[in-house]
């Protein structure tokens, strides 16, 4: 057993492992826009320049103060998420009333305007970024090779993803979420401070995008135009999965990775696109998306 | 007052060459400015938020382009075979986004033209690739009159874009344009008065492709170029933010807002050495590479300060309505 479908085993597995460290990070962007959509009502157009921002936090931070990555994978994340707080309150809060297609349309031009001053500062090259010498080099696990940082990327986010299903899902905090995404006038009569909560929400949405940035560093390069394909390939993935349930985006998330993997050992060519395929075939199939219900 | 105010366009339109405009410029205007009103046939009178209408203009245009310079088939008909390729693609785009409602919709677009454009960049015996397709030639209208003048390109460009421009007015107000503003309205509501809804929808969607490909195609014999950035969804974003700066949902508001933005986009430069030798800041002399970040102030204080746009502004205001949208 050396070879599958005349594809040879390790390079099969390599493949695959790069396909779920991509599924990661749809994961982790999928569900900060989900989460964000639940209670907000708003798809962040700009999640891919705040994964970017993540992304160059960090780099700015190893680059400029000579912090290491443990540090950064916490600062970038709270910096990015604090970003998030100041567009929710400065301009996000005054859409809620409006049609969802504002919000949609405003975090388009925050897109633009971020991407355009990492861009005036930086250009469109590739900033060096290096894997941390504690996950340098790799495991030999018999069958094939693992990459330490690559599987320290599927762990971290799955680690991140799961915590943020059972807080919203388990806990009092969550509930008080959930309730909010359901109704939240009547939430909001119970005493809880709604306003406070959707800020919060959209900064941990968008911390979240800014963490996976910071895991993709070293794994892509660096760049102010690095959010800008994979943000239309999470839209792609919400399609398929539907934003109804936390869960549903992880797995569509992953899935979605491996597919795209496997795609690239057998139908290179289609590898760019085949996610837009399945969306396509979903589409036709279950237009409400997996696991979606439909709002 | 409507007429008072076509005739004046017109008299400008008819004029502006004389006036010092360069022709070519004019006509790029044009084109922009057709492919904003067919954009606004979908947002602003069905509703509905395309985020992937460059499939339509660029794909239209990499057809009218191949069919003039490697077919070399009369100038009218590369036009119609753009338009084809752009209704065709319009309605396999739209039939699977309108499985979909709101946001959604959207989404669903911008993916579908995403795929368009990997598309385009992989055909590159067809697109050209990364170059693009170059040396689309001009050729002469009916076999007679040849359109390497400048000027009479402009003219025809002109009678076209307000062929166009009249269509989508006779649209607007035809039954079935006032359908349309039923589903924009209220969408439920439309349905239990017994209209199909999809139907009406797609049908709406695959106009507003067909008008964005008679702009790309023409847009391509202007240029006698085509390339990848008409098929990009920057694009596609460019086109929302003219229809939101003249005015969503008004008939004259994507004439002028295409005509704004594309200005800027050209002397953006200008200004900004302009305002580096007044100000002494170095910074300005790089507002010509930073357009989309201009595009995306412009996007940010339109959606936040003045959503009905200039021409939705200043309908309001004749109609005593002075509260925000």
């Amino acid at each position: 057993m050396n070879e599958i479908f005349g594809v040879p085993l390790p390079a099969m597995m390599s493949q695959l492992l790069l396909g779920l460290v991509n599924g990661s990070f749809y994961a982790m962007l999928s569900l900060g826009l989900a989460v964000i959509f639940g209670l907000l009502n708003v798809i962040n157009f700009s999640h891919g320049a705040l994964y970017m921002m993540g992304a160059f936090l960090a780099w700015m931070g190893i680059e400029y103060f000579h912090l290491n990555y443990w540090i950064m994978l916490v600062l970038a994340p709270l910096v990015v998420g604090l970003f998030g707080v100041i567009i929710e309150r400065t301009m996000l809060r005054w859409l809620y009333q409006l049609d969802h297609l504002y919000g949609l349309l405003l975090t388009f031009g925050i897109t633009l305007m971020v991407e355009g001053v990492f861009r005036s500062f930086y250009g469109v090259s590739g900033q060096p970024f290096s894997v941390p010498e504690q996950l340098s080099g790799a495991t030999d696990l018999g069958f094939m090779l693992l990459p330490n940082y690559r599987g320290w990327v599927v762990l971290a986010s799955l680690v991140v993803c799961l915590s943020t299903w059972f807080v919203i899902e388990k806990t009092k905090l969550g509930s008080y979420l959930r309730a909010g995404t359901e109704n939240p006038k009547l939430v909001e009569a119970f005493g809880v401070n709604v306003p406070l909560m959707v800020t919060l929400t959209y900064g941990f949405g968008v911390a979240l995008a800014g963490f996976a940035g910071v895991l993709a560093a070293p794994v892509i390069q660096v760049q102010p135009l690095m959010g800008q394909n994979l943000i239309i390939v999470v839209f792609a993935v919400v399609v398929i999965g539907g934003m109804g349930s936390i869960l549903g985006s992880i797995l569509t998330g992953l899935g979605l990775g491996v597919i795209e993997g496997l795609t690239k050992v057998f139908y290179p060519e289609f590898s760019s696109t085949v996610v837009f395929l399945v969306m396509v075939v979903v589409l036709l199939l279950r237009p409400a998306g997996l696991f979606g219900k439909e709002k | 007052m409507n007429k008072i105010g076509y005739g004046i366009a017109l008299l400008i339109a008819l004029a502006a060459p004389v006036l010092g405009g360069y022709p070519p410029f004019l006509s790029k205007l044009l084109c922009f400015a057709l492919f904003a009103c067919a954009f606004n046939l979908l947002i602003g009178y069905t509703g509905l938020l395309s985020f992937g209408h460059a499939a339509f203009f660029g794909m239209a245009g990499y057809a009218a382009g191949n069919a003039l310079k490697v077919w070399g088939w009369p100038m009218e008909l590369g036009i119609l075979f753009g338009v084809a390729v752009a209704a065709v693609l319009g309605l396999v785009m739209g039939a699977l986004a309108i499985r979909r409602q709101g946001i959604y919709f959207a989404m669903i677009t911008l993916a579908l033209a995403q795929m368009v454009y990997f598309a385009a960049l992989r055909a590159g015996e067809w697109t050209g690739g990364e170059d693009g397709l170059q040396g689309v030639p001009r050729g002469k209208l009916l076999g007679l009159i040849d359109l390497g003048n400048d000027l009479t390109l402009y003219y025809l460009v002109l009678a076209i874009a307000i062929g166009g421009f009249a269509l989508i007015v006779r649209i607007v107000h035809s039954p079935f344009g006032q359908v349309l503003k039923a589903i924009k309205e209220n969408e439920p509501r439309a349905i239990s008065l017994g209209y199909d809804v999809d139907k009406y929808k797609l049908l709406a969607f695959v106009l507003s492709a067909s008008l964005a490909g008679l702009a790309g195609a023409v847009n391509t014999l202007v240029q006698g170029f085509e390339t990848l950035t008409d098929v990009h969804w920057t694009m596609s974003g460019l086109v929302i933010l003219m229809t939101l700066v003249g005015g969503m949902g008004t008939l004259a508001g994507p004439v002028l807002g295409a005509m704004l933005i594309i200005a800027l986009e050209n002397k953006l430069g200008d200004l900004g050495l302009f305002m580096a030798s007044v100000t002494h800041i170095e910074w300005f002399n790089t507002l010509g590479e930073a357009v989309n970040m201009v595009t995306g102030f412009i996007f940010v204080a339109c959606v936040l300060l003045f959503r009905r746009g200039i021409i939705g502004e200043i309908i309001a205001r004749f109609a005593g309505n002075t509260k925000p949208a």
